[in-house]
């Protein structure tokens, strides 16, 4: 339907953004791409008093690779990350994960900062930013903080950004040539949301067996979830046959979602295993 | 407040409430009636347009944050004496039935092959899978795609 009114202000500089939040003490929304604040308005989920359009904030459209890390200004858009050949080897698991993000259409205008802020249990990149232990970089009235992602998501669409603070960053640890990687994702149809997807990495040493595993999931939980105990079975074992069957038994006994239209709790439970599963043996073919 | 940008080539300046959506406001101040709305929340990819190049649903964008861009819908893809290939390929290969979904279709087409001229079948299914067509079972709309590749290599059309 029609979206309710509201008023409209497009800053030039990050303060003022931050400035007019601030006024309105959790009345205002930002405006990044639109592609779920939209959706939202239309549904008339939410009625804010004003929009904060960030799009003249050109800064945060950079990619800035380093030997720290990726960070992806918040308002980089999937398309950017699409069109970025650095990435590809700089972040091999960021580019596989955000190829699921959403239709054509709206990778041309959907951006990283808005689907963090948003915090759909179901989105890729918020599951990203959990397996990989992303820090988010957010301005305030207060100033400047950096959060990581373990505490940033608090549940469905709920996250530890404050009514006055705006994403700038989103800043993923560095990415060691040798490390095995995975990303599977079920949906009904490519682009929609996940029913579950799962994303795996692991640093092999110099026998081949797994260090530093880190396991997440995504659409099983209120909000991206990584899975120690999965991570526990990987660590210090071969990634062979036996071991991805330990994992995607650890994995189901992990993960307790609920039922929704979609699917029903036991299926996304299963579904969970069999994504770790897949996503381990795409990590472990890499090997050879 | 006033928003101007370009339409298919021409400026314009029009008055909107900041919740006015892109596509209403081509539909209801320009009087550009191709762009056709289907769910109004991002789903269906019928009120597809090019901003800037890009292909974009224009029931996600409001008509205030296209201010300065250079809008192109539908009819801006068409021309005043016959069918340009594009819709040529659409007709010959059945591509559509009740048309409601084709400027969606049409505009995101011209996109993926102004883009990428080569782009295979599987290509052209992920890119049209956020297009909803209820008549055609979408086989006829990929073949008309792939067919209107030629036309598009080399920088043409």
């Amino acid at each position: 339907m029609k979206m309710p009114p509201f008023d409209y202000a497009c800053p030039a500089t990050l303060s003022e953004a931050v400035a007019l939040l601030a006024a309105h003490d959790g009345d205002a929304k930002v405006l990044a791409g639109g592609q779920s604040l939209v959706p939202i308005l239309a549904f008339r989920l939410a009625a804010p008093k004003l929009l904060v359009d960030l799009r003249k904030l050109t800064d945060l459209r950079t990619i800035k690779i380093t030997p720290d890390g990726v960070a992806l200004g918040a308002m980089v858009r999937w398309c950017d990350i699409e069109s970025d050949a650095r990435l590809r080897t700089a972040h091999p698991l960021l580019v596989a994960a955000i190829a699921h993000v959403a239709h054509y259409q709206i990778r041309n205008r959907g951006t990283v900062g808005g689907s963090i802020a948003h915090a759909d249990p179901a989105a890729e990149m918020p599951g990203i930013a959990m397996t990989c232990e992303a820090e988010i970089v957010a301005m305030g009235k207060a100033g400047t903080r950096t959060i990581k992602a373990a505490d940033f998501f608090q549940g469905a669409l709920t996250t530890a950004l404050r009514a006055d603070e705006i994403i700038v960053e989103i800043r993923l640890p560095a990415w060691p040539a040798e490390r095995r990687w995975g990303f599977q994702e079920f949906a009904r149809r490519r682009g929609d949301f996940a029913l579950a997807a799962a994303a795996v990495f692991y640093d092999p040493d110099a026998s081949g067996k797994a260090t530093n595993a880190h396991v997440g999931v995504i659409g099983v939980a209120d909000r991206p979830l990584r899975l120690p105990s999965v991570e526990a079975v990987l660590n210090g074992a071969a990634i062979d046959a036996g071991t991805i069957a330990k994992a995607e038994a650890a994995t189901t006994a992990a993960v307790d979602p609920d039922s929704d239209i979609h699917a029903s709790g036991a299926y996304r439970k299963a579904l969970a295993g069999t994504m770790v599963e897949r996503a381990l043996k795409m990590a472990a073919e890499q090997a050879r | 407040m006033k928003v101007h940008f370009e339409v298919n080539g021409r400026a314009v300046e029009v008055a909107v409430e900041p919740r006015l959506t892109l596509a209403d406001c081509l539909r209801h101040h320009l009087r550009l009636t191709g762009t056709h709305v289907g769910c109004e929340h991002g789903v269906c990819g019928a009120c597809t347009v090019l901003v800037d190049g890009k292909a974009v649903r224009s029931c996600l964008i409001l008509a205030v944050q296209a201010e300065g861009s250079k809008v192109v819908t539908v009819e801006g893809l068409s021309k005043d004496e016959g069918l340009t290939p594009l819709q040529a390929s659409f007709r010959k290969h059945h591509a559509l039935q009740c048309g409601f979904c084709t400027p969606g279709m049409i505009t995101t087409a011209h996109a993926l092959l102004s883009e990428e001229p080569d782009c295979d079948a599987d290509r052209v299914r992920e890119v049209l899978s956020g297009n909803l067509c209820r008549c055609t079972g979408y086989v006829s709309i990929v073949e008309a795609v792939l067919d209107a590749r030629a036309a598009y290599k080399g920088g043409t059309s």
